[in-house]
């Protein structure tokens, strides 16, 4: 019984241990090196100052490189999980993060190093330097149990403070079978991994292929700039798996690259996700290369990736909004009304999203009132013990029984593929001296964050610099407009509802 | 220009587009950013930016991102 991700791993190295399992613009690794680097990690670990810890959060300082993935698997044989963190993620935002994770250990996976990361542990000076000890890797597997966290993922907050998504082998046992299962996944296939390592939609590239024993290639950054060069790397690769942003997927067809080039990509599977792909983009991609299987994933980082699909049968109408579709296997979906009483069951009636099954997360770490809000009890039932979790999106069923997402019930919001806490922002906002109070609504029409602030003086670039260092780039305000005195409604709050007729 | 700079600035309020010479070679925009200015752009001055003038000659300044578009509006 797989209990745990390395059993994939290591059945993956036995079948095929001179096989490329990872590659990246700098280096590549056969199954049977990825097994050793990792377990000389964990082996390190285990007899460095957190010896004997086990189930703890250990940081990587993530790159676009296949190390971030060494790291990530190698905390893993030590008996604890990982927290990825963006190298390029604001130092006040990152302290935020520690403070609330209290790490045992930060592992730096970066290629560039010319700025070393104080106490952190440097991946490559480790694995040169340290004969993994199977026995001692042994010894730590025979304790694990399939509920012991894998990995922990922040996302933004609206107090204020990031949450960490904390999932457990388990959950992602379940997404790689239920994905194995609906799609055919198997060996052949070369993902072209787009996703950053601190988005949970890298989770399916590194699974998906470890478990199938298929080949994960990093994506470089900077080719999503230079459409016409991304899908020659494609082609130079011979990628054929595609789980990616929505997002990096219209940088594509929003420049009409497919029309650019004369080899087109020999493509299998193109997966969407983390924002509403516009039917326009996707019956772009599907004029030029149709043989793919195009799939739209749904779902939040807390219930492990993906809870529904929908497979596109040829080219969509425009005027409709593209279906979130039908849950995977052994997940269950469940529409909730405004109280979260009742199941809203009706075609057309718009209820909570709410997601039941093996693929909730265990929480966010260390914050228990937080958890208990988005993790609460399924009140169809009564007799026994059965979470949910809510995911604030509001969705209904079309005449076909798709799910189809119709709106957020809060301030949470979709911006270039993030998600993000208005809240998270204003608190920001409202830290600077000389802004008195603000409110950040999202233009959704032109894709663009909106900040109302009350000051006395008018300095948009002193704001975004001051931002700069507390809040990632996404998270900025597109345009700012000041005013002397906010408007406020009857219950002495900022009226976004006017503000937002002023926008 | 003008207009161009307020496209440009609304999309990275932390850039100082009218004196940044190097955009693309210092990686101070991303992907997203240029996705953003040139569905701006192609709006805003009805011209239709395209996939091989994504490079980074054109994209290193403003100035050299206007100077695209004028010819752009001559073709």
């Amino acid at each position: 019984m797989v209990r745990n991700v390395l059993q994939y791993l290591e059945a993956s190295a036995a079948r095929f241990p001179e096989k490329t399992a990872l590659k990246d613009e700098h280096e590549q690794l056969t199954y049977s090196e990825y097994v050793t680097q990792a377990k000389a990690l964990a082996t390190f670990l285990a007899g460095s100052e957190i010896k004997g810890q086990r189930n703890k959060p250990v940081a990587v300082i993530i790159d676009r490189n296949i190390k971030s993935i060494v790291a990530f698997i190698g905390i893993v044989y030590s008996g604890n999980f990982y927290v990825p963190i963006d190298n390029t993620m604001p130092a006040e935002r990152v302290e935020l993060i520690y403070d609330t994770l209290k790490p045992i250990a930060v592992i730096d996976a970066r290629t560039n190093r010319s700025k070393p990361i104080e106490g952190a542990f440097v991946l490559d000076e480790i694995v040169q330097n340290t004969a993994p000890d199977e026995a001692l890797i042994e010894a730590i597997r025979k304790d694990t149990i399939d509920t012991d966290p894998l990995y922990g993922i922040f996302t933004s907050g609206s107090t204020g403070v990031p949450k960490g998504v904390v999932v457990c082998h388990r959950s992602v046992i379940d997404l790689v079978e239920a994905f194995a299962d609906a799609f055919g996944f198997d060996e052949t296939m070369i993902h072209g991994n787009q996703a950053p390592f601190d988005f949970d939609v890298s989770v399916k590239d590194i699974y998906n292929a470890m478990r199938n024993g298929a080949t994960v290639v990093v994506v470089p950054k900077k080719l999503f700039m230079l459409p016409k060069l991304l899908l020659d790397f494609l082609n130079e690769h011979q990628i054929n798996t595609m789980i990616w942003a929505v997002s990096a997927l219209r940088i594509v067809s929003d420049f009409k690259a497919l029309d650019a080039i004369e080899t087109k990509p020999q493509i299998k599977y193109i997966m969407f996700s983390g924002e509403v792909m516009p039917v326009k983009a996707l019956n772009y991609w599907i004029e030029h290369i149709p043989e793919p299987l195009y799939v739209n994933l749904y779902g939040p980082t807390e219930i492990t990736c993906n809870c529904t699909y929908f497979v596109v049968d040829g080219k969509q109408d425009e005027w409709k909004a593209l279906p979130i579709g039908k849950p995977f296997a052994n997940t269950r979906i469940l529409l909730l009304d405004e109280k979260r009483e009742k199941l809203v069951t009706k075609p057309g009636e718009t209820g909570e999203l709410c997601v039941a099954g093996t693929s909730l997360a265990l929480g966010y770490w260390n914050n228990k009132e937080k958890t208990d809000d988005a993790f609460f009890q399924d009140p169809s039932i009564t007799e026994y013990q059965s979470l949910i979790y809510g995911t604030g999106d509001m969705a209904y069923y079309n005449e076909n029984g798709d799910l189809v997402f119709a709106s957020r019930r809060d301030f949470q919001i979709k911006h270039m593929g993030h998600r993000i806490e208005l809240g998270e922002i204003e608190v920001a906002l409202n830290a600077i001296p000389f802004i008195e109070t603000s409110c950040c609504l999202y233009d959704e029409a032109r894709g663009k964050i909106v900040c109302f602030y009350q000051s006395q003086s008018d300095d948009t670039r002193a704001i975004v610099k001051l931002l700069g260092t507390k809040l990632p780039k996404y998270m900025w305000p597109n345009i700012f407009k000041r005013y002397d005195k906010l408007p406020m409604n009857k219950n002495s709050k900022i009226d976004r509802v006017k503000l937002k007729g002023e926008m | 220009m003008e207009e161009l700079l307020r496209i440009m600035s609304e999309v990275r309020p932390d850039i100082d587009f009218e004196n940044e010479k190097h955009l693309i070679d210092n990686e101070m925009l991303d992907s997203l950013d240029i996705v953003a200015i040139v569905t701006d752009v192609n709006d805003e001055f009805d011209v239709e930016i395209n996939v091989n003038d994504l490079l980074p000659e054109n994209f290193n300044s403003a100035e050299a991102l206007f100077e695209l578009i004028t010819k752009l509006q001559y073709e």
